[in-house]
């Protein structure tokens, strides 16, 4: 067998301790919150865990802490230490970090890897380069302002000679760590901001991107798991007498599946030789489970109870001026309810660890997750060993939404691993990863508004009826923890309500719920914007209209995505007939963007999306091209929550399993699109990965309304049948 | 278990495996060729999409026993040899992938839909290229680079220097 052990990059996996002692290593100091830089030989580097090694033979390796899952942090976060340290991606080695705290958070999601890096790695790449620089005019016995640095060079601008970096790093590494080192300014950028292939793209074109369902080590045997399908669900007793019959299979291991901070679930693993071994044992388990009442538990009943809970006083969120009066008095009243489904994250690399024990309490993994460091506080946490004995590696992840951030099967290899005595490799299958959640929990909406006879609002209200993500993970977290997490959004957006009062209704669910790209605006945007829009109408305005003059009259960013959107999708201009086109924005924790869509009613009551015009508004942008697949692929994940079935459960276990019956969109339905990126500067820098998401349902489903006169309050929709 | 001879990428592998085991996990665990990706395991989403004498097929629901009657089995990693198959070119050009994780499998389609149609249309790229799901939705830069590609072979570019095809 080959063993494919190398991480996310082949060309080189480099391991610290065979450093020479000359390498300049930098990097953030391990105390929390603190940038101060700080510079040694490679035994200090080993503890330091620097962010870059420059080795006299002139390799150059960047540490990237920012798990790559598609959204492209293996390209934009090296990005900012290489662009300051004067070096190509191209000429340097990627390597992904393993969860030690010196290099601070690791973990990819709220759209912050590029954001919140960006000035500090900036900086990092600028004192290596002016120590390096430094060293040069030491070197040469010149002034310093005299040398500057170029393609891994430094060089000497009166005589044009030049020294590689790899000939001043044991120099740099004895000269003190620049505290404030100069920043390029943007002008002189050659990276950033600028369209930069993606280093991992050759490997992902050609096989060779090593995935964490990729790896192999010495001696391993895999792992084929029976989980119970109704979730809460006891295991009483099971026979292996069939399964261990099948060839390949070794034994099976009784264990519990942990998930967050508070759900176990039975589970029976069957160890195999190979995969498809493991898997055939598991198929042959006879398995007898106690169902503890859970597989009375159906979406159908479950719903109906959101939509009594709506009728019940919430949690008060925000609470400006005097809804009630306002309401009660205005002369145009409005009410509406929203629904949303349960959705899948389905990456397409399904879950999948492999673990081994070195000795009794370290234990090694190689997984696809979306942060080393969360995997480690994972590990040590369930399986109660320092963190300091948990080695993580971390490998390209095959998408994650979110679902990557509960590394629950990390757990399970460990755990399994251990029984075994073996390292092993577990391996979902696509129904284990449809029917086994976390899933994104579903919002509803219970709106008001009242409305003055001028069209100005007067009162405002946006009530969220749900089950909470953080309370199905967590013991500590409740009902009033999480009532901000599951109204996000809704009181922080730049329309001009006033009167406004928002709660939040809590709904207990005992399945397992999660953080899904963009997060609970992934639905409340559709209810929030959808009836706006009803609002618009309500008014007698035009929507984009109402938006811009009516309830933004002050300047706000959010005005200038809606501005750009008007221009771009020439909004005035009439469309042909049976046309009709939707605006929808949503600014939250991410970042902000919106969309205008067009569709056209074709005949039997079916739409088409004929159009998708896209804005995301960022300050800054470091990867032009890589934003623009990101709007591409949030508004794909969009469309499929919107138009495909969700979740739904019955007999207390998920009916879907897998892509015939949870479908995801396919080539054939994504309609043209056109992205624009508003990058102006300004001091904050926006997200990239998420914001795309929210605003597309509602812009589709008002892009319906202009068309059919159809107001669609429920997600999903079937635009092939809107009777 | 039984011994069987497959030829993938121009090279013959004899592998001892049970009849039923899908092609795809001969190809990653017997074979060590981990190109090819699971996705669903049902014919569903075309993460495995190998070719089987050059016409693209699901590997994770073919049987070795079925598979075995192939002459030539090519998988991603022999459609080129230094990663320059025009499809390979124009993926890269238009940075298709993103997380990278159903790209075999969409090249695998698109190289041979392309053999088949050196000029798709948009409509018969739909048609070939549907059977193979996207979450990361790159969709529309498939698409372009399927044109692309179309148009690179056409201006005389090789197919590549030294696929198995
Ligand atoms: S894994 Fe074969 S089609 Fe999905
Ligand atoms: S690139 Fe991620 S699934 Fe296609």
């Amino acid at each position: 067998m080959q063993q494919v052990q190398q991480p996310i990059n082949r060309r080189g996996f480099l391991k610290l301790s065979s450093l020479t002692s000359a390498a300049l290593v930098l990097g953030f100091s391990a105390k929390a919150g603190q940038d101060i830089l700080a510079a040694g030989d490679a035994a200090t580097a080993f503890n330091l865990t620097p962010f870059i090694i420059i080795e006299k033979s002139g390799k150059i390796t960047l540490m990237s802490p920012k798990p790559e899952m598609g959204q492209g942090t293996y390209q934009s976060v090296p990005a900012l230490i290489a662009e300051e340290l004067e070096v190509t991606l191209s000429d340097v080695t990627i390597q992904q970090t393993n969860g030690d705290p010196a290099y601070k958070g690791q973990v990819s999601g709220g759209s912050f890897s590029v954001r919140s890096n960006y000035l500090p790695l900036r900086k990092v790449g600028a004192s290596a380069r002016e120590m390096l620089v430094a060293a040069a005019a030491q070197q040469w016995n010149v002034v310093v302002t005299e040398c500057y640095a170029e393609n891994a060079k430094v060089y000497h601008k009166p005589t044009g000679k030049s020294l590689g970096y790899g000939d001043l790093v044991e120099t740099a590494a004895k000269l003190p760590v620049p505290q404030s080192p100069t920043l390029k300014d943007p002008k002189h950028f050659k990276i950033l901001g600028k369209n930069s292939p993606r280093p991992d793209i050759p490997l992902k074109v050609s096989g060779q991107a090593v995935f964490g369902i990729d790896v192999e080590v010495p001696g391993m045997v895999y792992a084929s798991v029976a989980h119970c399908p109704v979730f809460g669900a006891k295991l009483l007793s099971y026979s292996d007498t069939e399964a261990l019959k099948q060839k390949g299979v070794q034994k099976t291991v009784r264990f519990q599946r942990m998930l967050g901070g508070k759900n176990k679930y039975d589970a029976v693993a069957v160890i195999a030789d190979t995969y498809w071994a493991a898997y055939q044992g598991r198929l042959a388990l006879e398995l007898h489970w106690d169902y503890q009442g859970n597989d009375k538990f159906n979406s159908k009943e479950y719903e109906e109870g959101l939509r009594g809970l709506a009728k019940t006083e919430g949690k008060v969120v925000h609470n400006q001026g005097d809804f009630d009066k306002s309401f009660e008095a205005a002369p145009l009243k409005l009410e509406a309810f929203y629904e949303t489904p349960v959705v899948s994250h389905s990456p397409m690399e399904p879950m999948n660890c492999v673990a081994q024990w070195h000795g009794d309490d370290k234990v090694e993994v190689w997984v696809s997750a979306q942060g080393p460091d969360l995997v480690k506080g994972e590990l040590s946490g369930k399986l109660g060993i320092p963190r300091e004995n948990v080695k993580v590696n971390i490998f390209f992840n095959g998408g994650a939404f979110g679902r990557r951030l509960y590394p629950d099967f990390a757990t399970e290899a460990a755990t399994l691993a251990k029984a075994v005595g073996k390292p092993v490799k577990v391996v979902w299958t696509r129904e284990d990863d449809t029917q086994l959640g976390p899933f994104r929990p579903m919002t509803f909406s219970a709106l008001k508004a009242g409305i003055g006879a001028d069209g100005k609002p007067v009162a405002f209200q946006h009530k969220v009826i749900s089950p909470s993500l953080g309370a199905t993970m967590d013991e500590k977290r409740n009902e009033t923890g999480e009532s901000s997490n599951m109204t996000e959004g809704i009181s922080d957006q730049k329309y001009e309500l006033p009167n406004m009062k928002n709660e939040y209704v809590f709904s207990p669910i005992h399945i397992p719920m999660a953080a899904w790209r963009s997060v609970t605006s992934s639905t409340l945007a559709f209810a929030h914007e959808c009836f706006i829009d009803e609002m618009a109408v309500k008014a007698g305005k035009d929507p984009m209209a109402y938006r811009l003059e009516t309830l933004l009259t002050k300047d706000s960013d959010c005005k200038k995505v809606l501005t750009k959107l008007k221009e771009i999708s020439h909004w005035g201009k009439p469309l042909p007939k049976g046309w009709g086109r939707g605006v929808a924005q949503y600014e939250f924790f991410a970042g902000l963007a919106g969309y205008v869509v067009e569709v056209s009613i074709k005949k039997n009551n079916s739409v088409k999306i004929e159009k998708v015009y896209a804005v995301i508004d960022l300050g800054t942008v470091v990867n032009p091209d890589t934003v623009k697949g990101q709007i591409e692929g949030a508004m794909t994940m969009a469309l499929t929550a919107a138009i495909k079935d969700g979740i739904t459960f019955e007999g207390g276990q998920t009916v879907q399993t897998n892509f015939h019956n949870n479908q995801m969109v396919r080539i054939n339905e994504i309609p043209p699109l056109e992205v624009h990126i508003l990058a102006e500067g300004g001091t904050s820098i926006k997200g990239v990965g998420e914001p795309g998401l929210p605003p597309f349902a509602p812009a589709l489903a008002n892009a319906v309304f202009a068309a059919t006169g159809k107001r669609v309050r429920r997600l999903p929709f079937d635009l092939n049948n809107l009777a | 278990m039984a011994t069987f001879t497959l030829t993938v990428n121009n090279k013959a592998y004899t592998v001892d495996a049970d009849p039923q085991t899908p092609l795809l996990w001969v190809l990653r665990d017997h074979i060590g060729l981990k190109g090819t990706k699971f996705g669903c395991g049902m014919s569903l989403c075309g993460a495995c999409t190998v070719h089987f004498d050059g016409v693209a097929m699901r590997s994770c629901t073919l049987p070795l026993a079925a598979a075995v009657s192939a002459k030539s089995i090519t998988t991603i990693e022999g459609i080129s040899a230094n990663i320059d198959h025009v499809v390979q070119k124009a993926w890269i050009e238009l940075q298709v992938p993103q997380c990278g994780y159903c790209q075999s499998g969409q090249i695998m389609s698109a190289t041979a839909l392309l053999k088949q149609t050196p000029h798709p249309t948009d409509a018969e790229i739909d048609a070939a290229m549907q059977g193979n799901i996207c979450r990361c939705g790159t969709y529309l830069r498939i698409k372009q680079a399927i044109h692309r590609a179309a148009e690179l072979m056409h201006n005389g570019h090789a197919t590549a220097t030294a696929g198995a095809e």
